[in-house]
């Protein structure tokens, strides 16, 4: 997964379903740590401001 | 600014939960710092700003400043567009969120509480496994501050938490995604909130246009994070506005998540407790979280003094929160979520016939209290579109 920054409006709601906490909310950034993630894709499709998009 | 080696109660987090949280904490004797990510408490306001008198009442004495409207009706819209209108119900209010969090942080000071902004934690400092204090960034610097008691309010992100090994995520059909508008240049009744519901306007969720003046006003939905794999909530919102408002002008734009889960089975460990949104303990089906964030604060609050003074950091002693906490609304919050679960997605059809039964009662005995006893008596597999348009508990 990847986080369009641009969009991302730092609400945090990702980090609030992701199972594995592979989702760091740090000085007004929000990273995804994809050795982490297990590619589950709530935080895709919960993201209200459609900032997260899959990592081709 | 500057802060202390150690405190006896560090909260993280400068919302309605975590600055009530420190200001009993404080009042009832403990050293408190409060960390908070953001510049000042209560910004950016991701709220619909919601909330009844007797909700707020019992915390701070009411001040016009963050008073934005004063609420008398309700109004709900059905999936057919007929209209129940509500003008009996108990006084609410819609706020200025930036001032009332704001005051409510000065409150905690008054008690003695200090405040930290710009302070960003990023993880919790334990000593062969156990809780020791919190670290985190302040001014470019990574820093470590004692305490015995962390208090958890890091909202919906719920991150702190899981620093303790609590599990906070919730799964998609548990949390609403939501956009909010604050739009100008419209015309609004001032004393009446609004709710829009259908399979059309928000899915498994509603919409609501709440009055900050006669002009403004806060509009926004919630969908379930389920229901958000094809079309996601702002589709809806845009919706709405070009039907409703096509001249309107939209100040800015709020996203946001909205837990709908019971309270988190666990919200209390050694040494830390989680309270408001980050313990989940929002209403499922208004998704109000403002008074149910204070109420959890004010008891996690007072029990971490207790705690202090008793010298007994342990989770049996500190699960006395979670047993006011069930209490006081836990077990309310329980019985909604299980309506929200066992009545998801009530068909539109349904939803018209309530609001048509509805407006057969007299106006004068039409309130939230006769949905439930006029209603249910009749009916009671409504009690969900009954608790729905309990939308008002929002003002509960
Ligand atoms: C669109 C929308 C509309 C809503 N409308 C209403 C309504 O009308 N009425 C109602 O009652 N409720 C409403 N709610 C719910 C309500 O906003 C929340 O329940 C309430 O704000 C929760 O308060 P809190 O103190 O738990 O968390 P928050 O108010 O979210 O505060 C959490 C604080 O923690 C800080 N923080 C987070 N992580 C860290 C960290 N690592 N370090 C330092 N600081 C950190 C954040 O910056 C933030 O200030 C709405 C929610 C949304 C999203």
């Amino acid at each position: 997964m990847k986080i369009e920054s641009s969009l991302c409006d730092i609400c945090g709601t990702c980090a609030g379903v992701c199972p594995v906490d592979a989702i760091r909310i740090f000085e007004f950034k929000v990273e995804i740590d994809n050795e982490k993630c297990i590619d589950c894709k709530n935080c895709l499709i919960i993201c209200p401001a459609e900032a997260i998009k899959e990592e081709k | 600014m500057t802060f202390r080696k150690k405190y006896d109660v560090i909260v993280i987090g400068a919302g309605p939960a975590g600055s009530v949280a420190a200001r009993f904490a404080a009042e009832h004797g403990a050293s408190v710092l409060i960390l908070e990510r953001d510049r000042e408490p209560g910004i950016p306001v991701r709220c619909a700003e919601g909330v009844s008198h007797d909700g707020i009442a019992p915390f701070i004495d009411i001040d016009e400043k963050w008073i934005a409207t004063t609420i008398k009706k309700a109004k709900l819209v059905a999936p057919n567009g007929e209209e129940l209108l509500m003008e009996n119900n108990p006084t609410g209010y819609v706020l200025e969120r930036r001032l009332f969090d704001t005051a409510l942080c000065n409150l905690a000071a008054e008690f003695g509480a200090e405040l930290l902004t710009k302070a960003d934690a990023f993880d919790l400092f334990k000593e062969a496994g156990e809780i020791k204090g919190v670290k985190f960034t302040y001014r470019g610097k990574e820093e470590i501050v004692l305490c015995d008691v962390v208090i958890a309010a890091d909202g919906v992100e719920s991150r702190v938490g899981r620093w303790a090994g609590i599990k906070t995520d919730l799964p998609l059909e548990d949390m609403e995604t939501s956009v909010m508008y604050q739009m100008t240049d419209i015309d609004v009744d001032p004393d009446c909130c609004e709710f829009y519901f259908g399979n059309e306007i928000a899915p498994q969720g509603y919409l609501w246009v709440f009055p900050k003046s006669r002009t403004s006003a806060n509009i926004g939905l919630g969908i379930a994070g389920s229901s958000a794999l094809k079309k996601k909530p702002q589709f809806y919102l845009d919706q709405f506005v070009q039907k409703h408002y096509p001249a309107g002008k939209i100040n800015y734009i709020v996203y946001a998540g909205i837990p709908t889960s019971d309270t988190l089975n666990q919200i209390v460990a050694d040494h830390i407790m989680l309270v408001g949104d980050a313990a989940r303990q929002v209403n499922p089906i208004t998704g109000g979280g403002i008074v149910q964030g204070m109420i959890a604060g004010s008891i996690a609050g007072k029990v971490a003094a207790d705690a202090v003074k008793e010298r007994n950091f342990k989770t049996k002693f500190l699960k006395r929160y979670r047993k006011e906490w069930n209490k006081r609304l836990g077990k309310t919050q329980k019985t909604m979520y299980a309506m929200k679960e066992k009545y998801l997605g009530i068909k539109d059809k349904r939803f018209n016939n309530l609001v048509k039964a509805m407006n057969k009662i007299p106006k004068d005995k039409l309130s939230i209290k006769t949905l439930f006893t006029e209603v249910v008596k009749n009916d009671p597999k409504l009690v969900i579109e009954v608790a729905r348009s309990f939308v008002v508990s929002k003002f509960k």
